[in-house]
């Protein structure tokens, strides 16, 4: 199975009710195995005339209470803003794939990181934050849906699933199961006729003086609690390293190989993986950086993930960027001749 | 004896309406609410508030309601009726958001038979945002976006929606109303009841399309305003129905 056709799989088999989206490479295996898959789970299917249409489609399943998905790429995914804005600004939970292409414009179909900003910044307008996942593999990529929905169902947030190209039509062998759900709050927001109940609303518009502010502060305070309880990072050889190498996604996966090399060769790497975008791991890094290191980011762009790293590092020690925009991927070779050069360098 | 000959529908929401005196929109409330309530469907109704002056319809129906992007309503309602099939979904929409904005959710949903209603208010005019040019506007109508008169030159001819979509196979009920006089209205209630019929008999998508008095973004009295909509909309947008799936010959 290729990453798309795992991802939609493990939709399915965490309970997503309805799939909306419209195509564009390279993500186009998600809808065209959801048409066959979700009818034959008596689920909703539809591809919708636009990524507009698809995301407020979303919108509108969302508020009925179901577990509802789009997947896009980075041209439809800036469609989409407009819907995940107003879906913050509602409360209604989403899950949301982002399989990224090279940009800006219509940019190329290579794999590439380069909405990293869009995607953890919210991307939309309004002061609101979007959950997003960065797997990198396949495998992480099934593993990524549950938690998707759950997330989402659990804060009513936007969750975005950040993977690239490659992810998308890379194969590997995987394993699919149906994962028990988190305890989740009910749904009691949910419109689905008013009969013997009071009428409930979904809207997004707050004219009266304060109210819209309240929001905000209430938005504010459940992002706080995301950012205290949902931090995913993973870590490779850190203590004793003089040379700390950040990456997520496909790019986490070359420069796992290059630092292992570099350890082969006797120097002293590691590496930190961001699972979670965002809430990024900032005190992960934070503390990685309370010895002097260098730090080293890698990406598939011309570095935005690494402002990130410098907020988290905070001057404590050097933060080098390395990355390969436009559909550019790294390869180990690259990654390692930096690691060596970096550690050649005279202590500072 | 006292008998009561009239009284407020049920559904509708026993408050002040925000709409400017003469305007059409809450009458247009209020039939859609006789609708639905003749037809027994209000406990299993969710209604989608557009952007414009309908904004705050959830202020004045009493069922389910969700607000929508401009011009995202019917993809909106696609996701409410797809998820829940045996809801009755309308949409509340003025021209700008439908005829504009959100035109090609409008024809793809109309197209794919969506079981929705639209009830489409047509003013010719932006009236929430201060009185632009809507994709309605009349030809020399002046707004404050064409202050010299619409030209169709630099903005094209007013935009038909029943025509535009009475070619749609997923069209089950298409009309076009007023609501200017109490004749207008007699019919216009007629319109909205088979109009909700067709959606909770399955039939296809709806629209009622209705010819609404605006007479503060036209700059008119209010009893002006009403013979405006007989001598200059009716004549370019006329009254009748377009599509009627129920009806033996298709009558125009």
């Amino acid at each position: 199975m290729c990453g798309n056709e795992a991802l939609a799989e493990s939709a399915i088999l965490a309970g997503c009710d309805a799939y909306f989206g419209y195509p564009i490479t390279p993500q186009n295996e998600i809808p065209a195995y959801m048409s066959r898959r979700m009818p034959e789970e008596g689920r909703v299917f539809v591809q919708s005339e636009s990524e507009l249409a698809a995301i407020n489609m979303v919108f509108g399943a969302s508020a009925t209470g179901k577990r509802a998905m789009t997947s896009s790429s980075s041209p439809g995914i800036s469609l989409m803003q407009e819907g995940i804005s107003y879906l913050s600004g509602a409360e209604l939970p989403a899950v949301v794939v982002n399989v990224m292409r090279g940009g800006p414009g219509l940019g190329n179909i290579a794999p590439s990181q380069s909405d990293y900003f869009q995607a953890t910044r919210g991307g939309g307008h309004g002061d609101y934050r979007t959950i997003v996942l960065g797997p990198s593999g396949v495998q992480e990529l099934v593993d990524c849906m549950p938690l998707a929905f759950d997330l989402a169902d659990q804060y009513r947030m936007t969750v975005m699933v950040l993977a690239d190209g490659i992810l998308g039509q890379m194969m590997e062998p995987v394993v699919l199961e149906k994962k028990k759900s988190r305890e989740l709050p009910a749904k009691d927001w949910a419109l689905t006729g008013a009969k013997d109940r009071e009428q409930k609303i979904v809207r997004s518009l707050w004219l009266p003086e304060g109210v819209l502010e309240k929001l905000n502060y209430k938005l504010r305070d459940k992002y706080k609690q995301v950012e205290q309880n949902e931090v995913l990072c993973e870590q490779y050889e850190i203590d004793d390293a003089d040379v700390v190498v950040v990456a997520y996604g496909v790019a986490a996966r070359i420069v796992r190989s290059a630092v292992s090399r570099a350890r082969e060769e006797g120097i002293k790497a590691g590496w930190i993986r961001p699972i979670t975008l965002w809430p990024f791991p900032t005190e992960q890094i934070s503390k990685a950086a309370d010895e002097f290191r260098i730090f080293l980011v890698v990406e598939m762009s011309n570095g935005q993930m690494v402002e990130d790293v410098k907020l988290a590092v905070n001057g404590k020690s050097p933060v080098l960027f390395y990355g390969r925009p436009g559909g550019g991927v790294p390869n180990v070779d690259e990654v390692l001749d930096l690691i060596k050069q970096m550690t050649l360098r005279p202590k500072m | 004896m006292m008998k009561t000959v009239f009284k407020r529908t049920p559904t509708l929401k026993d408050c002040p309406t925000h709409y400017c005196p003469g305007c059409g929109h809450s009458l247009i409330h209020r039939l859609t609410a006789e609708a639905i309530d003749d037809l027994g469907l209000k406990d299993r109704c969710i209604g989608v508030a557009s952007v414009g002056c309908s904004v705050f319809a959830d202020d004045y129906f009493d069922f389910d309601f969700i607000q929508a992007a401009h011009g995202r309503a019917p993809a909106v309602a696609t996701g409410l009726k797809r998820s829940k099939p045996d809801c009755i979904v309308f949409t509340h929409q003025g021209d700008g958001d439908l005829a504009s904005i959100g035109a090609a959710e409008m024809v793809h949903s109309a197209n794919r038979g969506e079981l929705i209603t639209i009830v489409f208010v047509n003013n010719a005019i932006y009236g929430m945002t201060g009185g632009q040019m809507a994709p309605t506007t009349l030809v020399g109508m002046k707004t404050t976006t064409c202050q010299l008169g619409r030209d169709p030159k630099v903005a094209g001819y007013p935009v038909r929606v029943c025509e535009l979509l009475e070619d749609l196979k997923g069209v089950a009920y298409l009309e076009r109303v007023a609501v200017n006089t109490p004749a207008h209205v007699a019919k216009a209630k007629k319109a909205m009841r088979k109009a909700f019929k067709a959606q909770a008999d399955g039939l296809g998508f709806s629209l009622v399309e209705v010819l609404s008095q605006c007479p503060t973004g036209w700059g008119q009295l209010p009893k002006d305003a009403v013979s405006w909509v007989d001598d200059n909309m009716s004549t370019y947008f006329p009254l009748g129905v377009f599509k009627d799936v129920t009806a033996d010959t298709g009558d125009k």
